[in-house]
């Protein structure tokens, strides 16, 4: 799964303990993005910036561009739908929950 | 170190030793025969002779769970159970282990239900041989006492980091009373130091993430180094035993024979009954019969090699296991000594299943077990492999 992850995966004696990860935030290095069923899609003409998707979001996957919502990580969102939950635009919503494509 | 000749219960033993250690969280939920151990305890914190946090839960999952939680915060800690309270941590017993996590519990042994039984065996303890954590057996409260002090060095040595249960017999040494020695709690202070882990959820210099999801490509790279750290175990458990015996003149080893040496036919047995046994030995011996005990101190890491060599030179072996595995071989003490023997020596072993739900074990039926083996050395016959002794017929 892992992008960067090209060498030959480390023996049992290399391993941290207890499956222990030290390196902090390495899931940027991953592509975690691959479970979804349906897909987040952001309007920028909608959008009032009020930042509740970016505040819920579990995976840290609304992007944030010069302090302005910018986007989806597809890398990283699992399809949970919160942030098109929590969007209060009306009457159309700035985040709209798309069947995924296969 | 100064020593005191005092007079406890195996529950106050293992009481005074949480309070000499004084570890920064202890989380456990009430069960007989642990009980007057946790509240022996908890009466050290409430009159404020430790600070210890005592997590009050409302069950044993959450007792376990709550330590695995403090433990990966880096603090060392400490529990204590019996029976269906192992039981129901089982699955986080586990999960200690598989976080290498240093927690020391006390085991009061005691017969898991059905039907429901308060009073000791060892059923409890060997459900759980498997899980990773290192079992230390007590034949007495001293032994208790001292086992515990060593259970912290053990588990904490940064070569070892699993969990360490210190077993001892529910009733039969936690509620009986005992002169035994206790020692001055600046050298204990010393002798069990301060534990460093190496890593904590609570250092945000170096952020870790514990419990992570382990998937075919790594689990079983961390189930192997949780065998190593089994077998690196064994040097720390010599040399910590080695470190204590200064201090407390006892000597400790991974099993230990009595009047082994010269003997022609043996028990093998964990705990309390290791102590009946002596008296049996020595009245055998002034008769003239060849009669020696090997005790299990140690029982995981297994001591396979020491095992081996302290009874291949034997005509006859009884294995006595206070647990059944229900038609297995035989009991899960017989199974592993016979394994540790195979190829070894064709010495034959027989196995007793005893003591279920705390039936007497009396020097009438540890008798019955020499005049066994007495029979069987002399005719090399076996006429019943796994004998269920002390049942009603």
């Amino acid at each position: 799964m892992a992008k960067t992850e090209k060498t030959k995966a480390p023996g049992w004696r290399e391993v941290p303990i207890g499956g222990v990860n030290p390196e902090a935030g390495n899931a940027v290095k991953y592509n975690s993005g691959t479970w979804r069923t349906f897909k987040p899609v952001w309007f920028n003409d909608r959008c009032t910036q009020c930042y509740l998707c970016w505040i819920n979001c579990p995976d840290v996957s609304i992007l944030i561009k010069e302090g302005k919502v910018a986007g989806i990580d597809y890398e990283h969102c699992k399809g949970c739908g919160i942030c098109a939950a929590v969007c209060p635009v009306k009457p159309k919503k700035a985040i709209e929950m798309v069947k995924e494509e296969k | 170190m100064s020593k005191k000749l005092v007079a406890l219960t195996g529950n106050d033993a293992a009481a005074y030793a949480m309070k000499q250690i004084n570890p920064d969280v202890v989380a456990a939920y009430p069960i007989t025969p642990q009980t007057s151990l946790m509240e022996k305890f908890a009466q050290y914190v409430a009159d404020g002779e430790i600070d210890t946090e005592v997590v009050l839960v409302e069950s044993e999952h959450s007792a376990m769970s709550a330590c695995v939680g403090a433990s990966a915060a880096g603090a060392r800690v400490m529990t204590a159970t019996s029976s269906q309270g192992l039981a129901l941590m089982w699955e986080i017993c586990y999960i200690a282990a598989g976080y290498r996590l240093p927690i020391v519990m006390p085991l009061v042994n005691r017969a898991l239900s059905g039907p429901i039984n308060i009073h000791c065996d060892h059923s409890d303890a060997m459900g759980v041989r498997d899980s990773g954590w290192i079992q230390l057996w007590a034949e007495n409260a001293q032994e208790v006492y001292d086992n515990l002090l060593q259970a912290i060095r053990i588990a904490e040595d940064p070569s070892v980091l699993l969990p360490v249960i210190v077993n001892y017999d529910g009733f039969i040494i936690s509620h009986a009373i005992e002169n035994m020695h206790i020692y001055d709690d600046a050298g204990i202070n010393k002798f069990v130091g301060e534990y460093k882990p190496k890593y904590t959820l609570l250092d945000p210099a170096n952020p870790t993430t514990f419990g992570g999801f382990d998937l075919p490509d790594y689990y079983f790279e961390h189930r192997r180094q949780i065998a190593d750290a089994m077998t690196k175990s064994a040097k720390v458990i010599a040399d910590v035993a080695e470190e204590f015996s200064k201090i407390c003149g006892r000597e400790y080893k991974f099993i230990e024979g009595y009047r082994l040496e010269d003997a022609e036919i043996a028990i093998v047995a964990l705990g309390s009954t290791v102590g009946t046994a002596r008296a049996v030995v020595d009245e055998l011996r002034e008769k003239g019969v060849k009669a020696g005990i090997l005790k299990i101190r140690v029982f995981r890491p297994f001591p396979e090699g020491e095992i081996a060599d302290s009874l291949k030179h034997l005509k006859a072996v009884a294995v006595l296991d206070r647990a059944d595995a229900l038609n297995a071989v035989g009991g899960p003490l017989f199974d592993e000594i016979r394994a540790a023997l195979y190829r070894k020596s064709d010495i034959p072993v027989v196995n007793y299943i005893y003591g279920l739900g705390g039936r007497d074990m009396g020097l009438g039926e540890i008798n019955h077990v020499y005049a066994d083996l007495a029979g069987i050395a002399k005719t090399g016959k076996i006429k019943e492999l796994t004998t269920y002794l002390g049942v009603r017929e």
